[in-house]
């Protein structure tokens, strides 16, 4: 079977999803040939049944272990006065600076923790030290997004003693995030001026997800063809209702409102 | 791609689900994927049979039942399908809608092979 589509030994021309790749068959002949797929089905050998067939009626989530994970995330949030925010974006978009931003402009009135995630390295986490929150940085190694067990594991450590509010700066990517639930809050989707206006039709599952968002590096406005209307008529259109700040964490532009909000989100 | 979290997933569901009715093996899985779910239904198939080899599910035909994103009218209270990049409301054009499907990724049968005798 080939590794790469996961396709049959049958040498036929078969259909997979226009692309075209060369591999091994199991008689030793190299050969391409083209795929297209004109539905789903896999190209394994399906072997008759021999037995009696029984069909079972599951309607069960494919990522209950997941969301299940996540339930009992939110129930100790909740136990523990937490209100969880799972901050999502591009990478680059400057989740990590508003948030060293935030922790400065927060110290002293409201007690926060952050939970960082990268495939690699703890920068992240080391940039937000020594700002009055505990930190704990998560290296996903292969995974592209957080998931609940990750985050359920440093709940107790990062989380506890009387943190109010908690930071989850996921995975920089605005595809695989909104398909895991972490047990946060509600999701902050972050997009910067410099992303152009219309990341949130082309990425419309997580910009609907997040009923809060938050436009960065408003600072770069002068030096960009960026339509502020724009942004925030697509922004509206995917979630309607969406509560939008604009901001820059570089030169403060907005951050008053930000952390006035943070602020309430906690009362 | 997560794609490949989701069939590792499922893969144990159905293991999970075959092991408590004593199944020899899965003959066919059945499931259903939202418009907005996050999941190209594409790359989950080509994905399952990887991950299933070696499992009880292994050689299973995977349908995929594919559910349009639909939502609920708060201004005219009608219920319609939507585009999902364009959520909101078919008959009146409202955005003031919820959403009551399309974010589905559910398992919702398996056919097993149970003993033969």
């Amino acid at each position: 079977m080939c590794k790469d589509c996961g396709c049959g030994l049958d040498p036929n021309v078969h259909s997979h999803d226009g692309h075209v790749h060369s591999h091994e068959h199991s008689q030793g002949q190299n050969h391409t040939h083209p795929h297209e797929h004109p539905h789903e089905h896999p190209h394994g050998q399906v072997a008759p049944a021999a037995g009696e067939t029984r069909t079972v009626e599951l309607q069960l989530k494919i990522l209950s272990r997941n969301d299940e994970q996540a339930e009992r995330n939110r129930a100790w949030l909740k136990e523990h006065g937490v209100v969880a925010v799972n901050l999502i974006s591009s990478p680059g978009s400057g989740k990590t600076y508003l948030l060293e931003r935030t922790l400065e402009g927060l110290r002293g009135k409201v007690s926060c923790a952050v939970i960082t995630g990268d495939q690699r390295t703890d920068n992240d986490a080391r940039r937000l030290q020594g700002k009055g929150a505990p930190v704990r940085q998560i290296e996903t190694i292969n995974s592209c997004h957080l998931d609940a067990e990750q985050v359920g594991r440093l709940l107790p450590e990062v989380a506890g003693e009387g943190v109010k509010l908690l930071f989850i700066e996921n995975v920089g990517n605005l595809v695989c995030p909104s398909a895991f639930d972490l047990g946060e809050s509600f999701k902050i989707a972050l997009l910067s001026t410099t992303e152009g206006e219309d990341k949130p039709v082309k990425y419309p599952t997580l910009f609907s997800s997040a009923p809060v968002a938050v436009l960065t590096k408003m600072d770069l406005v002068p030096h960009l063809d960026w339509n502020a209307a724009a942004c925030r008529a697509n922004l509206r259109q995917v979630r309607p209702g969406v509560f939008i700040f604009e901001l820059s964490a570089k030169t403060g532009l907005g951050m008053e409102a930000w952390l006035d909000y943070l602020s309430k989100l906690t009362e | 791609m997560h794609e490949l979290s989701i069939a590792q997933a499922l893969v144990e569901q159905v293991e999970a689900a075959a092991a408590k009715e004593h199944a020899l093996r899965v003959v066919r899985v059945v499931i259903t994927v939202g418009a907005l779910s996050g999941v190209e239904p594409e790359a989950l198939s080509s994905l399952f049979p990887l991950v299933a080899e070696g499992t009880v599910a292994a050689g299973a035909d995977l349908a995929i039942e594919r559910v349009a994103a639909r939502v609920k009218c708060r201004a005219c209270g009608r219920e319609a399908q939507t585009d999902a990049a364009f959520i909101g409301c078919a008959a009146c054009g409202s955005k003031d809608v919820e959403l009551s499907a399309g974010r589905e990724l559910n398992i919702k049968s398996i056919e097993l092979e149970i003993d033969g005798k």
